[in-house]
């Protein structure tokens, strides 16, 4: 307890010196909680608009479905039968139908995927519904990126060319019915949505399905014969891949803030070391031994993580319950991360994030702290009043 | 008078009468069956083995490019190309055998099979896709023809053939072609959808009589549903059964 009181006394002494490596740590220590926070929250968003507008509860795949193939789709659709098929009727799944198409926007070539789907589905929260209110032989739903893309508006026709199931060209005019705002990129770019039922007849596959999307609610996932089931584990791997990645990029930033402040702190424990000689021969002439010395200089480092962590909970706590509030206004580019991101980013902190973060700090400061009191146990009594150190 | 007038009208409106009926059947002797016509076309394009020097000009919308190519092609399922200029796409080859096909690039020393949705791309930029250059039957074999007309094209008088897919499958649903009534060539083609769009459009601009067949010598070639200005395909030269070797269809060649 003589050893906590000497080194607050000794810290809080040390006047300005002390507060400069608080400031600079404590801006660490804000730093690093709010930019967790930040890839937490863009994780939890991002998983969440996804469940709720394109995973619901899961998918089950054709075996050969793989949606970074697009080699595959040809082959990627069978009949909904037996148990799929009852999942539907039941209203527990929907079936999607998947295909390659080129379209013609204004005349130019590009590529995009068709896409069938009940218009009277619930289990996604998507505007599906939008396919029914229109007379047109075939009501698209695009989203704003594609419409962005391709300049394209509502009530705008788009000439699609497509393959039908026994390989034969065929084109028609899709009309431009509605188009949704959606922060999930993967239901939107590239992409045209269209009645199930017209696509199946399109094609020529009447009651095929590439995948089947299961209803949120249900928390056993059924085993459909003839399909795959994908659970968010699979479905999320990439999102979470890229966050992580994301989460490496910009640890740089905090991890380089971090090395500046322990630098400091560094320093001025070798100052102190350098400068306190008689001090410390004094204290060991006063019965302190080698360990305690060393034991003081390394709290009095410790201090300086725990005063920071004070000070950055004053100042950095109203501004983390603000951004958590709030949120973080997105700038547009955003849409091209290829996350989930909406116009506003709220951040997540947890108490473990919290608590994680400042024993992480805490415990690196006190072995920096620690480092350059090695020396003292080299430290004779008699050299060190004298103020050499050897 | 009037009756001798009457009468003589008469016998002018019967005179006219018969001949009008006699027409057809005229025609009907010198008219072809819509069948004969395909398969004449068929054999006039399709040769046993065929080595062709081509230019495409491929007009884009920052400007047009043209590529020259040697093909060497045996029937309608096996044929190789070699890209000549310009100097960017020299050495680049392309290898068709029966429905696979192969492309090689020298910048980047690979062969790479087009399969699947790669076949949908343009070939070099062109209006035309890699499945274009896949049909590997003639026409006669993939459609029922039937004669719907006759109509000029470029001052030419042509027969108009309608052709539906025998079976399902077939890339284009119908066509419709124009063939010459004496020369045995199409000078115009269009194709359609199982909708009926109008696809792609083939028209040809300048023929030429080669070893006793006429042959399209320049052509544009164009998809219907953008707004480009299409491409052009120049015979430079042409021979037909030429010595092809056997090993120019084989995949070793793409490497040579």
């Amino acid at each position: 307890m003589l050893l906590f009181k000497l080194a607050f006394r000794n810290v809080i002494g040390a006047g300005l010196r002390t507060w400069l490596n608080v400031v600079v740590l404590s801006l660490s220590f804000v730093t690093i909680i709010g930019m967790q926070g930040l890839y937490k929250g863009m994780q939890y968003q991002s998983e969440d608009a996804m469940i709720r507008v394109e995973y619901a509860g899961g998918q089950y795949w054709h075996p050969k479905y793989d949606p970074y193939d697009p080699f595959t789709l040809e082959e990627s659709h069978q009949p909904v039968t037996g148990a799929a098929r009852r999942a539907v009727e039941a209203g527990d799944a929907i079936p999607i139908l998947i295909t390659q198409a080129t379209i013609y926007p204004q005349g130019r070539v590009s590529s995009a995927l068709l896409k069938g789907i009940p218009p009277e589905q619930e289990i996604m929260e998507f505007p599906s519904e939008q396919l029914l209110r229109t007379d047109h032989a075939i009501p698209a739903l695009i989203g704003t990126r594609m419409a962005k893309a391709n300049r394209l508006a509502v009530g705008d026709y788009l000439t699609v060319r497509w393959r039908d199931a026994n390989g034969t060209f065929d084109a028609q005019d899709v009309q431009i019915v509605h188009i949704f705002s959606t922060i999930v990129g993967s239901v939107d770019g590239g992409q045209i949505w269209v009645p199930l039922q017209h696509l199946q007849s399109m094609l020529k596959m009447p009651g095929e399905a590439t995948l089947i999307t299961l209803k949120q609610e249900i928390s056993e996932p059924p085993v459909l014969p003839g399909w795959d089931y994908k659970g968010m584990d699979i479905l999320m791997a990439d999102l979470r891949e890229m966050v992580a990645s994301k989460q490496v990029g910009g640890s740089i930033m905090y991890f380089l803030l971090l090395f500046l402040a322990l630098l400091a702190i560094f320093d001025t424990q070798v100052l102190s070391i350098w400068r306190r000689k008689k001090e410390m021969g004094t204290l060991m002439a006063l019965g302190l031994t080698r360990r305690q010395l060393i034991g003081l200089f390394t709290i009095e480092g410790g201090m300086y993580g725990i005063l920071a962590a004070l000070l950055g909970a004053i100042y950095g706590t109203p501004l983390i319950v603000w951004f958590a509030t709030h949120g973080w206004e997105m700038p547009e580019m955003v849409d091209d991360f290829g996350f989930a991101m909406g116009s506003k980013l709220v951040p997540s902190y947890s108490f473990f994030l919290v608590l994680g973060s400042t024993l992480l700090v805490l415990l690196t400061v006190t072995i920096v702290s620690f480092l350059p009191t090695r020396r003292i146990a080299k430290l004779e009594p008699t050299d060190a009043l004298r103020g050499k150190l050897t | 008078m009037i009756g001798v007038t009457s009468m003589n009208r008469i016998g002018r409106a019967i005179f006219v009468l018969m001949v009008s009926q006699l027409t057809p059947l005229l025609n009907g002797q010198q008219q072809p069956t819509a069948k004969e016509l395909l398969q004449a076309l068929d054999d006039n394009m399709v040769a046993e083995n065929r080595v062709t020097v081509s230019t495409m000009i491929i007009h884009g919308r920052r400007g047009s490019r043209s590529i020259q190519s040697k093909s060497w092609t045996q029937g309608s399922e096996k044929a190789y190309t070699e890209y000549l200029a310009p100097a960017r796409e020299r050495g680049t080859k392309m290898l068709k055998v029966g429905d696979q096909l192969w492309t090689y690039s020298p910048a980047t020393d690979r062969i790479i099979q087009i399969a699947g949705h790669m076949l949908r791309q343009s070939v070099m930029g062109s209006d035309l896709s890699y499945e274009d250059m896949m049909e590997d039957q003639t026409l006669s074999e993939m459609y029922s023809p039937e004669i719907v007309g006759s109509e000029p094209v470029d001052g030419r008088d042509c027969w108009i053939l309608e052709l539906t897919a025998k079976n399902p499958g077939i890339t284009y649903h119908s066509r419709r072609v124009w063939i010459d009534k004496e020369r045995n060539i199409a000078l115009k083609e269009t194709r359609y959808a199982a909708s009926g769009k109008l696809l792609k459009e083939a028209l040809v601009k300048e023929v030429f009589q080669v070893e006793g067949r006429w042959y399209p010598k320049h052509m544009t070639f164009k998809d219907m549903l953008s707004t480009g200005e299409g491409t052009e395909f120049i015979v430079d030269s042409i021979d037909f059964n030429a010595e092809i070797p056997d090993y120019i269809f084989t995949k070793a060649v793409l490497r040579r």
